[in-house]
């Protein structure tokens, strides 16, 4: 749900990382906020346990320019991955425009990342949404480790749709632009075709 | 979708602008603002220069939404006001309606009881106001009529110019 205002020509849409537990969310965050000019973002704000887990939600504000004279912004959210944040992962779905999913590509994660794909699409249908009409895009993970499974068969288990995917080591910063603009690409598509 | 998209024109804007800061004044508060319940800044009154905006209005968010899921645990719809007291500072939250959240701070030139009045006051004329720019854009929406609309010609170049 897009805020959309004329006054000041500015457009503010939310974007969620979604994902099982410690495939990489918050490290998409850091990783864009490094690389991102000091104009054009905010802080990152974690609230986060002492272990650096995620408790309730990343938060990035970034203003990566003008479109016809509006300013578009984009705020990135993540959700805490671990199982038992049920209730808080639910809340940041509110308002969503578009949904990165963060599959962890190491094939013991691959239940964990089937599991994680599940409570997503019940989190949404709760918020009135559906996972097959927002703008999505998968990212596998971790494509840098020895135990990743083969990208056909988590293409099979966790993107029977073919929506946009890309490969990423988001520790590195590989594929982590490549996500996020995939899928700000869709958002601001759905914008047009709604206006 | 589960709802519209928020959409707010120069009229409205002015509109809110004004509530806030009538109540900004009225309230001897230091900073007012108004938040959408997604984390979206929409206006604010008062001395803002010191303050990241965009991250308070996220996190009020998260707190409202955190709130309201306690409420519905317990069985309550939602709780419509939040406080909190610091040592100079102090933060009066409060819900506008379904979609909207209000922010007042304050410090000691000012008092809880004063706030709670004047937010009362100022939610009914900024319910209204929204309210009338809900039906408006459902009014365009139903009419197939956008005013300007800046994404009609929206192209896969300008998107990219973006992430240049």
């Amino acid at each position: 749900m897009s805020f959309i205002n004329y006054s000041s020509r500015e457009i503010n849409c939310k974007i969620v990382y979604y994902g099982p537990g410690l495939c990489g969310k918050t490290t998409n965050l850091q990783y864009i906020y490094r690389r991102t000019n000091p104009e054009q973002k905010g802080k990152l704000i974690s609230l986060a346990t002492e272990t650096e887990r995620t408790l309730f939600f990343d938060f990035l504000p970034l203003a990566l320019g003008d479109i016809r004279g509006f300013r578009i912004r984009f705020h990135l959210y993540t959700v805490p991955g671990q199982v038992f944040y049920a209730a808080s992962r639910k809340l940041i779905l509110k308002g969503v425009d578009g949904v990165v999913f963060v599959a962890d590509s190491q094939i013991e994660r691959m239940d964990a990342n089937m599991e994680s794909l599940e409570d997503l699409k019940i989190n949404l249908a709760e918020q009135g949404y559906e996972l097959e009409r927002l703008p999505f895009t998968i990212q596998y993970n971790k494509r840098d480790l020895p135990n990743v499974a083969p990208l056909q068969e988590m293409n099979r288990a966790l993107n029977p749709n073919g929506v946009p995917w890309h490969e990423a080591v988001a520790i590195k910063g590989t594929g982590v632009f490549e996500t996020l603009k995939s899928v700000a690409k869709q958002v601001l598509l759905e914008l047009k075709k709604n206006y | 979708m589960p709802d519209f998209d928020l959409i707010m024109y120069e009229n409205e804007f002015r509109r809110i602008d004004e509530e806030l800061r009538k109540l900004h004044q009225q309230a001897n508060a230091k900073v007012v603002f108004l938040v959408d319940k997604n984390g979206q800044l929409i206006a604010s009154a008062g001395d803002t220069s010191g303050l990241d905006t965009t991250s308070l209005a996220s996190l009020t968010a998260g707190n409202i939404a955190a709130t309201g899921g306690i409420a519905r645990l317990l069985g309550e719809k939602e709780f419509t006001i939040l406080f909190h007291e610091g040592e100079k500072d102090n933060i009066h939250i409060s819900l506008v309606g379904q979609r909207v959240i209000l922010v007042v701070i304050f410090d000691q030139r000012s008092s809880i009881g004063l706030v709670r009045l004047r937010v009362k006051k100022a939610t009914d004329n900024l319910l209204r106001i929204f309210q009338e720019m809900t039906s408006k854009a459902q009014q365009k929406r139903q009419a197939g009529e956008a005013e300007e609309s800046p994404f009609a010609e929206i192209t896969d170049e300008d998107i990219d110019n973006l992430f240049r």
